[in-house]
């Protein structure tokens, strides 16, 4: 049965867009080999979260209906990230509660957005990718992606294609590595002790490299494993189902590239 | 001046108009309360009664309660005097003044001491019978009553319970219905407990210990004495 | 009770560097999380009765008055007494005139958190009485003066060795070479000490997790006995309860029954639920011969109606903070008053004001974890979220983030203005981090790099790579 090809809009994120564009570049690899036609559009900055979550309605109000007004026209609309596909999908409706005609709007996108790796099997019902990575590696399922979005199993499938991969799981791959958005810097020490914690689980497994579909938790996990001079490598599951490990991993300096699989 | 309670109940319908539109009529509120209705019952208790019956056991064992099955009430003193010897405590117990256990052979155990009435400090084992007994849990329903001094349930260290068979029902529903069966509706002993299990607490690095402050041990001799008894079913 | 929720971050800090607050966590991380999960996993309706449970409570909420009216009439037919308390201070002097009049001497006690809110234990021993806490957890905190640190578990921030100093320094009269080493003899020895002041006590005070309007009965849930002894052995049993603890009928706390020990202690069924209703009657053996019910307002009427009236579902089994990994990190001390953890996030502000405790609701990274197990499905985060949006309102949060806020703001809501400006700073960045892959300090960063690296940017943004790729059809790549 062939479908027609959607046209998807691509939601980057602010951190991959600032932080990490090789990510960006995966996931519209991923979602092109998956038959859909890739848009970006320039509208687009942040998804309103650091505002939403320190309680300032009004700016995220007016964020939610930028990002509204970016994504119309698109069948989806795909993140690399389920905190910030979470924000759209779950979130937006709820602030329009009392605003019938921007709530249909809202809800309109929500229903069209979804986060990159479950967009890929539960949408798109792909089940394996060309890829291969061989070392042994571990998955954090990142707290929004995985209780708001219900985003577990999904990565697990497509990891479990990729040749030479072998997944490792962490003991307490569903407890929430510190990072929450503007938390780890508003209670740097709170957030200091989780991740240590989740570090040493990290460094239990004896994996090489971690993986999770969020940035802003990779690049928690990644400084904190760097800061305890540990050895192991931080990436967006993205980038190794998209076969594109060749950039340095997360926090990796230029040529520090230990991957030996391209 | 208005009182406390008109202080309390004005602020709470004050608050309730903002943002409850009251969907619920007088009369249904007051349906809830005078004709009252099972909500979800989990499947794990319906089951044919003998198989209540093992399932009460098999949670009793589970709780670290003990159980011994017999035959007729006739049985019980003479498993009593066994319980007794085999964990190595006095022959004497306090016995709960219920004409049903008064009437067993007692006074043909010659060694056994027996004397009857609440709870006093130095008893070590009481010996009461029950109201009902909740398969779904494994959990024992006592009441307070000139035949169940509530006392008896907590203070010594072993708490033997005469079970009769037919008194064990699936779930707790089934247990109000008995109840209400018994005291009329609305209508409560002034103590209802509902015992799973000898006392315990984990209070300590979290490590279970049995015997905080209630019974160190509860055995439960469940006397045969047919099918549930009429007027409910088992579901 | 004092409050020191001002300080959450001192607190916190200082409970980081406890290894004793440590070792109790790390203990409790898994102990509660694995049974709970292993209970709810053996019913299959339970995420079914979680929906039930739920529903009840939003359906009592919605007709309190009614329910309060009914179970009081039903308490004062069956010979009991109800006092209604709108404040802590009415609660205080309803009890102390009610153990005045019996000229008590001794006071035992069932574990309540109610108690510890409208602090009855100072109040009642300024009046020249003594207060025994009976539930062991609460009897160890009392004897070292603390606040419980987890509303059913009040001393799991307490080793076993730290009990066992506590005890040989108040057990004085107790031989000093005997052995105290494990919990059992820990557990015997409490066992033996409480048991005369049970039987010395004029009145015995408990708290409810239920209130039941069908019958007048006042439900506690136990596993020690604790509660059922004070409440029997006294001449008078005095039940102090929040309002929102009242349900319909037996029916309906059954339902509610059913996911508390689960979702608590991942028991099936808690070792002693006790259903009391009104004073011994006249043919009964034993019993207390009065019965108060103290009914506390305290600030819940205010929430009905309010966004955080969902909070009033809570049944206090404390799941929320068996499965918080922030409580995990600071223990229940740090937030500085009696509820601790998520559902504390949320009601503490509001029975002490966001002032004082303004930090609870914003020390969360939204993880979600306590919602997920919530036996009433309350939406903790949601409520917190409430809570930072009435503090943003009234300009309750710290300047520096509001200041920072509004210059992201600002950018975030000019896309064209954004990019722009992303790109030079980005590439900036990318220039002085490129060499070491990471930054170990930056200004203005300090928040994150004291503990941790921060990864430095690739060099460009992708906008601005998408947009070179777009113009020179396949390059970037």
């Amino acid at each position: 049965m062939s479908k027609p090809e959607p046209r998807v809009g691509l939601f980057v994120t602010c951190l991959v867009d600032l932080f990490r564009p090789s990510v960006g570049f995966a996931a519209v690899k991923l979602l092109e080999a998956a038959g859909c036609r890739i848009e970006v559009p320039e509208l687009q900055t942040c998804c309103g979260q650091p505002a939403y979550n320190s309680g300032d309605k009004a700016d995220t109000r007016a964020i939610a209906l930028q990002v509204i007004e970016a994504f119309q026209g698109f069948d989806y609309v795909v993140a690399p990230s389920g905190s910030c596909a979470a924000m759209i999908k779950k979130h937006y409706p709820e602030l329009f509660e009392k605003e019938p005609e921007q709530l249909a709007k809202a809800e309109e996108l929500s229903a069209r957005t979804f986060e990159l790796i479950s967009f890929l099997t539960d949408v798109m019902e792909l089940s394996d990718v060309e890829a291969a990575f061989p070392q042994t590696v571990t998955y954090h399922d990142s707290c929004s992606g995985l209780r708001e979005l219900g985003v577990r199993d999904q990565p697990r499938k497509l990891l479990s294609s990729v040749n030479a991969l072998s997944l490792v799981e962490l003991s307490d791959a569903d407890i929430c590595c510190g990072f929450g958005g503007t938390f780890c810097v508003k209670y740097p020490d709170i957030s200091n002790t989780m991740v240590t914690s989740k570090t040493g689980s990290i460094e239990a497994t004896g994996a090489q490299t971690l993986l999770a579909g969020d940035l802003g938790c990779l690049m928690n996990m990644a400084g904190k494993l760097q800061r305890s001079g540990s050895d192991v490598q931080v990436r967006h599951v993205a980038e190794v189902l998209a076969d594109m490990t060749d950039t340095p991993a997360i926090g990796a300096a230029e040529g520090d590239n230990r991957n030996g699989g391209n | 001046m208005t009182t406390a309670r008109e202080q309390i109940l004005g602020a709470v319908k004050q608050s309730l108009k903002k943002n409850n539109p009251s969907g619920d009529r007088p009369d249904e509120l007051a349906q809830r309360l005078s004709d009252p209705k099972a909500n979800l019952i989990p499947e794990r208790s319906r089951l044919p009664h003998p198989a209540q019956v093992d399932l009460m056991e098999s949670m009793l064992i589970e709780l670290s309660a003990t159980v011994k099955r017999v035959g007729s009430l006739d049985e019980v003193p003479g498993e009593v005097i066994d319980y007794l010897k085999t964990r190595n405590l006095p022959q004497e117990v306090r016995l709960a003044p219920s004409k049903e256990l008064l009437a067993l052979g007692w006074d043909d155990q010659s060694l056994l001491k027996v004397s009857t009435g609440p709870a006093r400090e130095p008893d070590q084992v009481s010996v009461t019978g029950a109201f009902a007994a909740v398969a779904e849990t494994g959990t024992l329903m006592l009441h307070s009553g000139p035949e169940g001094p509530t006392t008896l349930n907590f203070l010594p260290e072993n708490h033997i319970v005469v079970l009769r068979s037919s008194q064990v029902v699936g779930a707790y529903e089934e247990g109000w219905a008995r109840l209400r069966k018994a005291f009329g509706n609305g209508t409560m002993p002034r103590t209802l407990n509902m015992i799973s299990g000898p006392s315990r607490t984990g209070d300590i690095e979290q490590k279970i210990e049995l015997g905080a402050h209630g019974p160190r041990r509860l055995h439960v001799i469940i006397v045969e004495d047919g099918n549930a008894e009429s007027g409910d079913s088992a579901g | 009770m004092q409050s020191r929720s001002h300080s959450f971050k001192e607190n916190a800090r200082e409970a980081i560097a406890d290894p004793n607050i440590q070792a109790a966590m790390a203990k409790m991380k898994v102990g509660f999380t694995g049974k709970r999960l292993a209970a709810a996993a053996r019913l299959p309706e339970f995420e079914a009765l979680r929906d039930a449970a739920r529903d009840i409570k939003n359906h009592s909420l919605a007709n309190l008055d009614f329910y309060l009216e009914r179970y009081e009439a039903k308490v004062l037919e069956t010979g009991g007494q109800v006092h209604w308390a709108p404040t802590a201070e009415d609660a205080r002097k309803a009890i102390l005139d009610i153990c005045e009049r019996a000229g008590a001497k001794t006071v035992t006690k069932g574990k309540s958190m109610i108690s510890e809110e409208i602090a009855l234990n100072d109040h009642l021993e300024e009046a020249g009485m003594t207060v025994v806490e009976t539930d062991l957890g609460e009897y160890i905190i009392q004897l070292r003066k603390e606040p419980p640190s987890h509303i059913i578990a009040p001393a799991v921030h307490v080793s076993k060795e730290q009990v066992e100093a506590d005890f040989r320094a108040q057990h004085q009269h107790l031989p000093a070479e005997r052995s105290l080493s494990e919990p059992t003899d820990l557990v015997n020895e409490a066992r033996q000490i409480l048991r005369q002041r049970y039987l010395d006590a004029d009145v015995g005070i408990t708290g409810a997790n239920f209130l039941i309007a069908e019958t007048g009965t006042s439900i506690i849930v136990t596993n020690e006995g604790n509660g059922d002894l004070t409440q029997s052995l006294p001449k008078i049993h005095i039940v102090i309860a929040s309002i929102e603890k009242v349900v319909p009928n037996l029916e309906d706390a059954s339902t509610i029954l059913r996911v508390l020990a689960r979702s608590a202690t991942g028991q099936e069924f808690s070792a002693y639920t006790t259903l009391s209703t009104g004073p011994r009657r006249a043919e009964d053996p034993d019993g207390p011969e009065e019965y108060h019910v103290i009914l506390l307002d305290n600030g819940r009427s205010s929430m009905l109606g309010s966004e955080f009236q969902d909070m009033l579902r809570c049944i206090r089994c404390g799941a929320c903070m068996n499965h918080c990994p922030v409580y995990h990190a600071v223990g229940g001390h740090s937030y500085g008053w009696v509820y601790p953890g998520p559902m504390g996030a949320v009601l503490t502000p509001n029975l002490i004001g966001v002032e004082e405790a303004g930090h609870l609701p914003n020390a969360s990274t939204f993880c979600g974890r306590c919602e997920s197990v919530c036996p009433v499905r309350i939406p903790l985060p949601k409520m917190m979220r409430h809570w930072r949006e009435r503090e943003f309102e009234r300009h309750l949060t710290p300047k520096s983030v509001r200041s920072g806020l509004g210059v992201w703001a600002f950018m975030a809501r000019r896309p064209a203005l954004y990019h722009r400006l992303a790109g030079l700073g980005i590439r900036a960045l990318a220039a002085l981090g490129r060499r070491r892959g990471r930054f170990t300090s930056l200004p203005l960063a300090g928040g994150w790099t004291k503990y941790r690296d921060l990864p430095a940017p690739q060099g460009k943004t992708f906008q601005q790579l998408w947009a070179e790729k777009q113009k020179n059809g396949r390059a970037a790549e």
